[in-house]
């Protein structure tokens, strides 16, 4: 939908490393306020260091990180989540002996003390969103299903106030029922609160589904950019992400001689 | 009967110095996942602090008292700045050798200050020698040293359980120790953070080291009590809080017992008995965390 908004946050030619080894190779990328962007890519194709990286986990080599028109790279994470950027990691790294209320006032950590009573408020919102977590508000988080977790996570990063939302790969380890109630809670927020996100996935068939604007990330570079409309009919992605493979003679050469794309 | 009552009254006031340095332990252990070996240590210095504050100074004793817990915070915040810090990263193994020689420096240092030296010093407080008798002149009688002892301890643990569960920067400390990466995502600085639990340590330690010092001395080599702390720390399941206090008080129960009907000698070792029964019957300790991180 929106893809008309002014671009909050861009990458331009975007290296980063773990030691030598190179994990993104020149990614730019931009994303519309108000859009659900989506990087899709294999294991390992530098999905989260993409994400890492807008956070300040990772200090790129090369290139720019820009936020609201200013470079952020290389600052602290600290001072990149008070500039309304929150991170959904991967795998939701929970506190696992605090309980979920906890949880989700460390994900309001940077807010003033003053803003108390908007905290309190936020938290009875994102109940509203994730009635479970209301319920289980006083056990320890570590308690929780895989899904509730991933609730925990998102809401937790939410009570951060953020401008826009990093989220990786939210499908992880959970079924297809679930991750499809997950994602529609997604949008929700997105169309509800304003929120701008950035999600990385390997679920691309969900992705695609949901989101505006898509990239196709490979071995640390992208190969393919274009609305999610678009992407969703490419043969290529069709084969290779959505598993739809061309009947006949022709369907298969060209399937083996792109073997390399998984 | 009365006897037992007895030594069970001072083996808990003993239990309770015990429990506080392994608590120091525990909760450099819990955020950072090194032990502190100059725990003990940490603990002298604030009785030879309380010393300065009521002798040279002339401080009441118990403004001495605080003032020795704030300039061990502080002490302890500028430890993990100077010393520690900049062995992020480095293996567990470095940053335990770094503490023994922390230790070693402060014995040593301690010895060539004026009027600290190698001597011996006697803490005057206010309550030296008072005595309360339970149930008339031939009931229990408690020293008023011990019952100090067990209500500040009491006080302290009251105050860190307000702190870990109702303030904000407790409840990031917790976390903080239990998702690191996760606490950097929040927006937690967890290296402040992990500097204010050293500062935290370290006070917790001077303050079990103002309690002792009544009913010992105030010395050089006090600090190797740190030495007996550790199994309290064992015995509670390393990395739990509760668990580090009652692990003292197990241990200076039996060490007193010990000490009272056992032939001379098994008072010392009375603790390391009780660590070696643990370990051989539940190895995670009484409060040992069975939860693991969930991948």
């Amino acid at each position: 939908m929106s893809l008309d908004g002014e671009i909050i946050l861009q990458l331009n030619n975007v290296e980063s490393s773990y030691g030598p080894v190179k994990a993104i190779r020149g990614v730019s990328l931009k994303v519309h306020q108000g859009s659900i962007v989506t990087v899709l890519g294999a294991n390992g194709a530098g999905k989260s260091t993409i994400l890492k990286t807008i956070s300040g986990i990772i200090d790129p080599q090369k290139g720019s990180v820009v936020y609201h028109g200013e470079p952020i790279q290389k600052k602290d994470p600290a001072w990149i989540v008070r500039q309304g950027i929150a991170h959904v990691p991967e795998g939701r790294e929970i506190f696992p002996l605090l309980t979920v209320r906890e949880n989700l006032l460390m994900g309001a950590y940077t807010r003033p003390l003053g803003e108390k009573a908007a905290v309190e408020q936020e938290i009875e919102q994102v109940y509203g969103y994730f009635p479970i977590l209301r319920e289980r508000a006083n056990q320890p988080a570590g308690q929780l299903s895989g899904g509730q977790q991933q609730m925990l996570a998102i809401s937790r990063a939410l009570l951060a106030k953020p401008t826009i939302m990093l989220l990786d790969e939210p499908s992880l380890g959970l079924s297809p029922k679930l991750t499809r109630e997950i994602f529609e809670i997604i949008v929700r927020i997105n169309r509800e609160r304003g929120v701008t996100l950035l999600v990385v996935e390997q679920n691309a068939r969900v992705a695609l589904k949901y989101a505006d604007f898509g990239y196709v990330l490979e071995v640390g570079r992208i190969v393919m950019e274009d609305p999610c409309a678009v992407l969703r009919e490419k043969e290529d992605i069709k084969e290779f992400y959505l598993g739809i493979k061309e009947s006949g003679v022709r369907g298969t050469r060209r399937w083996k001689k792109k073997k390399t794309w998984r | 009967m009365l006897q037992f009552l007895q030594l069970i009254a001072s083996g808990i006031a003993q239990g309770c110095i015990y429990g506080l340095i392994a608590l120091g332990f525990v909760l450099i252990y819990k955020a950072t996942e090194t032990i502190n070996f100059a725990q003990g240590d940490l603990m002298m210095l604030g009785g030879f602090l309380g010393l300065t504050g009521t002798l040279a100074l002339g401080l009441p004793f118990w403004a001495a008292f605080a003032a020795a817990l704030v300039a061990m915070l502080f002490f302890g915040m500028a430890l993990e700045r100077a010393v520690l810090r900049p062995l992020l990263g480095q293996p567990a193994f470095t940053v335990v050798m770094v503490t023994i020689g922390i230790g070693y420096l402060a014995r040593g240092l301690v010895t060539m200050i004026p009027e600290w030296g190698t001597d011996t010093h006697v803490l005057p407080v206010p309550y030296k020698d008072d005595i309360v008798s339970i149930g008339g002149t031939d009931g229990l009688i408690l020293s008023m040293e011990h019952i100090v002892i067990i209500a500040v301890t009491a006080l302290l643990i009251v105050g860190l359980y307000l702190l870990f569960k109702h303030t904000k920067i407790g409840i990031a400390m917790q976390a903080t120790s239990q998702n690191q990466l996760a606490a950097f995502y929040m927006g937690i600085p967890v290296r402040r953070i992990n500097m204010l639990v050293w500062g935290l340590s370290a006070a917790i330690s001077a303050c079990a080291g103002l309690l002792l010092a009544p009913i010992t001395f105030v010395h050089a080599n006090m600090g190797f009590i740190g030495l007996k702390a550790f199994p309290a720390a064992v015995v509670g399941g390393f990395g739990s809080i509760p668990g580090a206090l009652v692990g003292g008080l197990i241990i200076g129960v039996v060490e007193t017992l010990a000490g009272f009907y056992l032939p001379e000698g098994f008072k010392d070792i009375a603790a390391y008995i009780v660590v070696l029964v643990m370990l051989a019957v539940k190895p995670n300790g009484l409060f040992g965390e069975n939860l693991r991180k969930k991948v």
